[in-house]
């Protein structure tokens, strides 16, 4: 018989084995000197550097970096200023909050459709715009949830204060509101860009044809029909590697909050 | 003394409830005016409409003369201590003092020099550096209080000023603010729910209930000739006793001990004493009431007559003591 805590301690260590050991053994592999997945011929970063000599992966990157830091901006501009307005102004909320948060819930395959009969509806000609457009839609609903829990707790009576003193809407917002949210907003904006960045499913619908429009992920997807090359495996470490970074940046600051 | 804020019938509605109904009072220039009521009383509603974060829904609020009912907060030569403070936590002292000046668009130079002044006043110089978590109550209390004094508003309003801090500080801040209102010549209107704070403070006193207004007077008037079985009630202790016709009300220490030729005489047995330092409060249960009346007597007084517990005592007062309420 195990004891409770050595069989607490198995289960745990199976768990985490299933979810980290393939993710280790991807980005061992693009380490591998031979092209092979079953054999480790010596410790090599040429497959990093083959990815950098392709000129269609790079474009995807670029495609990638540019849909996900604008539709970033604009998703916490706007999330910012919804959250806002939702804690100070609405009183009645409940139906908003819903329709709100509704991206965050509903399926991405619902929500890449929709968009893509919206988009054609419309006669949008399709290409990176639509995509941001489409990111937009769902970083807003996480920027504004990431910056209404830090409002939750926010004593207004500071901008009360600040109105007290003299300053005008935009200087209370840009000198007190702004300041005291700001670990927040960041946070918002970093979950927002490692959303954008590894999203696969709106965008492959609101991509519309052709390079110019094509992201990481629908390149990662279009090369993998071929079999799962080490080149891939390199960008999927890459990819890895700028999202826990975001994410892991996005939690230190939501931690730091200053408090009221 | 001339009127610097003359307060003109002003109505409050949230909804179905009149938080302030038909209030009128003249504040005069200098004064140091207190707002006492309970909660719920509408005394912090009339604060904030003074302070203009509510608009009032009748009346007007004249500030020498101008109808400043309407203009927010911001364009009021009018400030507000907080309750909370509500310091900018991630400004330092200094900085948080400065605001104020900064949003008048002075000179660097003399925003430095009026920031230091008042810091000295205040005794926060070796705290200017310091964030507003790094202070105690007492410290950001002072913060709040010089912010706020450092605009030279022509009327300073303080909500509960003194009502985060403990007892002892309280004490020592009461006489404090008195003196800092004398030195720097501003009129204050200070909302508070404790009596004692009001008496010790203010020039005058409004005492508020359910948004009116019950009275008006210097602290001996309110003490000495409350308006109302309320007012006698809310401001230290009264001794109500029924009489045909109403009830008459008398202060503890109005009542004698073994009085010869009072007015009114009664007998009664010691229930309980209570050590209050130079006084003793006792509860001598008589015929009067049904509950034991309240008096106050000297320690020297309680010893000589030996007024222990369950002692017989003889009671009187005069007439001109007692006040009389019908309600």
């Amino acid at each position: 018989m195990l004891s409770p805590g050595l069989a607490r301690g198995v289960v745990l260590g199976a768990v985490l084995g299933f979810l980290y050991i393939p993710i280790a053994v991807l980005v061992a592999l693009s380490f591998n000197e031979s092209g092979m997945a079953t054999v480790w011929s010596g410790f090599s970063v040429k497959w990093y550097a083959a990815l950098l000599a392709n000129a269609e992966i790079l474009s995807a990157a670029w495609n990638t970096l540019v849909a996900a830091v604008v539709s970033t901006v604009i998703a916490t501009a706007l999330g910012t200023a919804l959250a806002l307005g939702l804690e100070t102004r609405v009183r009645k909320g409940r139906a908003i909050e819903a329709l709100i948060f509704a991206p965050m819930i509903i399926p991405d395959i619902v929500l890449a459709i929709a968009l893509l009969s919206f988009f054609s509806l419309l006669k949008v000609p399709m290409g990176l715009h639509t995509i941001i457009l489409a990111h937009v839609v769902f970083n807003l609903a996480f920027v504004s949830a990431v910056v209404r829990a830090r409002l939750k707790t926010f004593d207004w009576s500071v901008t009360e204060a600040s109105s007290d003193l003299g300053a005008g809407g935009l200087t209370t917002f840009r000198r007190v509101t702004l300041p005291l949210i700001l670990p927040a907003v960041v946070a918002g904006a970093l979950l927002s860009f490692t959303l954008s960045v590894d999203e696969f499913i709106i965008a492959f619908f609101t991509a519309g044809a052709g390079r110019d429009s094509t992201t990481l992920p629908m390149q990662i997807f279009a090369m993998i029909r071929f079999g799962v090359t080490p080149e891939i495996n390199a960008l999927a470490a890459l990819v890895m590697g700028v999202s826990v970074t975001a994410i892991t940046l996005a939690q230190r600051l939501n931690r730091g909050v200053i408090a009221p | 003394m001339s009127v610097l804020l003359n307060i003109d019938n002003v109505t409050k509605r949230f909804g179905s409830v009149t938080a302030v109904d038909g209030v009128s009072l003249d504040i005069r220039e200098n004064e140091f005016f207190a707002l006492l009521g309970a909660s719920g009383s509408g005394k912090t509603t009339l604060l904030r409409m003074l302070a203009g974060f509510e608009m009032p829904d009748g009346g007007a609020i004249r500030l020498e003369g101008a109808d400043i009912s309407r203009l927010p907060p911001n364009r009021r030569p009018v400030n507000l201590m907080f309750q909370s403070y509500a310091l900018f936590p991630h400004m330092t002292v200094e900085a948080n003092i400065a605001y104020g000046l900064e949003m008048e668009h002075l000179p660097k130079g003399e925003i430095a020099a009026r920031v230091g002044e008042i810091m000295a006043k205040t005794e926060l110089s070796p705290f200017a550096k310091r964030k507003p978590d790094q202070l105690s109550g007492g410290q950001k209390q002072r913060v709040a209080l010089a912010r706020a004094l450092v605009k030279r508003p022509r009327l300073l309003l303080l909500d509960e000023p003194l009502g985060a801090l403990d007892k002892k500080l309280r004490a020592a801040m009461q006489l404090e603010l008195k003196r800092l209102q004398h030195e720097v010549g501003i009129t204050f209107i200070m909302v508070t729910h404790d009596q004692e704070e009001a008496l010790v403070m203010a020039d005058r006193i409004a005492i508020l209930k359910d948004g009116r207004l019950v009275q008006v007077g210097t602290p001996h008037e309110v003490y000495e000739s409350p308006a109302s079985r309320y007012a006698a009630d809310f401001i230290g202790l009264m001794n109500f006793i029924e009489v045909a016709g109403g009830v008459q009300a008398i202060r503890p220490e109005r009542i004698r001990l073994f009085p010869k030729g009072a007015e009114t005489r009664t007998e009664g047995r010691v229930t309980a004493r209570a050590y209050h330092g130079l006084d003793l409060m006792l509860h001598v249960a008589t015929p009067l009431s049904p509950r034991p009346l309240t008096v106050r007597v000297t320690a020297d007084a309680a010893d000589r007559h030996a007024l222990a517990e369950g002692a017989t005592v003889a009671l009187g007062w005069n007439a001109a003591d007692t006040r009389h309420f019908t309600d």
